[in-house]
């Protein structure tokens, strides 16, 4: 905070040190965060439909999905929303840690070693340009339209940007500081766990971030185009029988996945990052 | 003292007193011949300044000793348990203090002889802290912890207090006159400061051209280092060599 006094004058100071600088501050610190947005939005959509701005038929109010949440939760017809939601956790999870794990262990080996790049960064680099949304039909020829083609389609949207930023965040580590470590006579696995690694941690946190958004994505895609069970099934539903309220739900709880998902990575990151310079706690 | 040799071609190796041999080493960047054809020898327990103009390859001789470059002729024979301090901290900001101290220490008890070789720079409180909360003195004083703790017969030194300020860089050549007395290391220091090279030198090389031009003896008590006419014939010679216009001091 400053205060200009006189010509060509700047004083610093505590912000605590001015009474109003304090209240500016306290009142421009929003206490909720990033929810501070979605929550005017859901207040903001609230308002519109109350006031009949939007139109029912449009759009369902944030309470009639509320109570069409409470309603599907236990008796959903075919399924229960507990268990599409469950289903839908499920096929995201396991995708999620499938893909992240393929593509950290390809990432990891193409960072370190001339081969892997050679094998690993060709394929993924075409599978990077195509839409992974694309394969889908591919998939459900060659796995069935059961769970397999759906975990294989989210597993191949988190094993890509997993894989990418993985492996531009090992090749970029401080040559410097990998100088510093053979230097001081460090062995192989400690070069790799105490140095490239940690080192390569910041981007690969970015690759899951990425990992976490495109699982999602093959979530829904992979539950509208072909499921008799979960969330983007309950919404091909709700669109049938001409359920708005329900069609909301489901979009509104896609959302909160993805908000959900973010949020955790921010938190690892908070805490796997909390030695990098920008993180709190830091003297200059 | 086992010894490793980098070479360009094969030689019998020879046996000697010193602790280091340079023997015609020639390293070339392209067109430009940085050493040329350069001898050196230094006897153990010696704490040796390279000075030079920023250019003359006193880098490039460091890096050699280090075995983080070979020479493109001749042969380089230094002790293997050798260490090398840079004028970059060179932290590894993921990791606290003390583990940054024992980064190359494979066994034992690492936290405890990280502790040891933290107390003789002052720095045991910060055992724990992150490196971003060291300032700069500090964050050198911890490298040269780091360089200390295998202890080494060798310790090489690159410009390692050029980036502190001047009330700093006397705290730490206090400190290395300290370190030398508890340590047996031969140590070598490239530096373009003639002041820091009368401050801490037995020896004083000046490199010109990919050569050893100069080589002085130095052997003053601490407040002969500080003033006197010894002190200053042998500041305005140095100025002189390395290619300075000299002034009183």
């Amino acid at each position: 905070m400053a205060t200009i006094v006189g010509h060509g004058v700047e004083v610093f100071a505590p912000r605590e040190a001015t009474r109003r600088s304090r209240l500016r501050g306290r009142r421009l610190r929003s206490p909720l965060g990033i929810y501070t947005s979605p929550l005017i939005l859901l207040i903001a959509w609230g308002a519109l439909c109350a006031t009949g701005a939007l139109s029912p038929t449009l759009a369902a109010s944030p309470s009639q999905v509320v109570s069409a949440g409470a309603h599907l939760w236990s008796h959903g017809e075919p399924s229960t929303l507990r268990a599409d939601l469950g289903i839908s956790l499920m096929r995201a999870l396991v995708g999620l840690a499938i893909g992240v794990t393929v593509g950290g262990i390809a990432g990891t080996f193409a960072g370190l070693t001339r081969l892997g790049e050679n094998v690993f960064n060709g394929p993924v680099q075409i599978l990077n340009t195509i839409p992974f949304l694309a394969l889908l039909p591919l998939f459900i020829m060659w796995l069935g339209i059961g769970e397999t083609s759906k975990i294989a389609m989210i597993s191949l949207g988190a094993a890509i940007p997993v894989y990418i930023n993985l492996f531009g965040a090992i090749r970029n580590v401080d040559p410097r500081l990998i100088e510093m470590a053979r230097a001081a006579g460090i062995s192989r696995p400690r070069m790799l766990t105490r140095v490239v690694l940690p080192g390569a941690l910041p981007g690969g946190l970015i690759g899951l971030r990425l990992a976490i958004a495109y699982s999602l994505l093959g979530l829904v895609v992979a539950e509208q185009i072909n499921a008799n069970s979960g969330i983007g099934f309950m919404i091909n539903q709700a669109q049938t029988f001409d359920r708005i309220d329900e069609m909301f739900l489901g979009l509104l709880i896609y959302a909160i996945l993805g908000l959900t998902g973010d949020q955790i990575v921010r938190a690892l990151e908070r805490y796997l990052l909390r030695w990098r310079p920008s993180s709190s706690g830091s003297r200059a | 003292m086992s010894a490793v040799v980098a070479q360009a071609a094969p030689e019998p190796a020879t046996a000697t007193e010193s602790s280091v041999i340079v023997d015609g080493v020639v390293r070339r960047f392209g067109q430009r011949v940085v050493l040329d054809r350069l001898d050196l020898q230094i006897a153990p327990r010696e704490f040796v300044i390279l000075l030079g103009q920023s250019g003359c390859g006193k880098s490039t001789l460091l890096r050699l000793l280090a075995g983080l470059d070979l020479p493109d002729d001749g042969r380089v024979t230094v002790p293997r348990k050798r260490a090398i301090v840079f004028q970059e901290h060179r932290m590894l900001p993921w990791q606290r203090v003390w583990n940054n101290v024992t980064i190359g220490v494979p066994d034992g008890d690492r936290r405890a002889t990280a502790l040891e070789v933290l107390q003789e720079v002052g720095l045991e409180r910060h055992a724990d802290a992150w490196p971003k909360t060291l300032s700069g003195g500090e964050a050198q004083r911890v490298s040269l912890a780091r360089a200390l703790v295998a202890d080494p017969d060798l310790v090489l030194l690159d410009e390692p207090f050029a980036s502190l300020d001047a009330i700093t860089r006397l705290r730490m050549h206090d400190l290395v006159r300290g370190l030398r007395e508890r340590h047996d290391s031969t140590m070598l220091l490239v530096t373009h400061d003639v002041d820091e090279a009368i401050a801490l030198a037995n020896r004083i090389l000046v490199m010109r051209d990919g050569r050893i031009a100069n080589d002085h003896r130095v052997d003053l008590d601490v407040d002969g280092r500080a003033r006197g006419p010894a002190r200053d014939n042998l500041r305005s010679t140095l100025l002189s060599e390395v290619g300075l216009q000299p002034h009183a001091s």
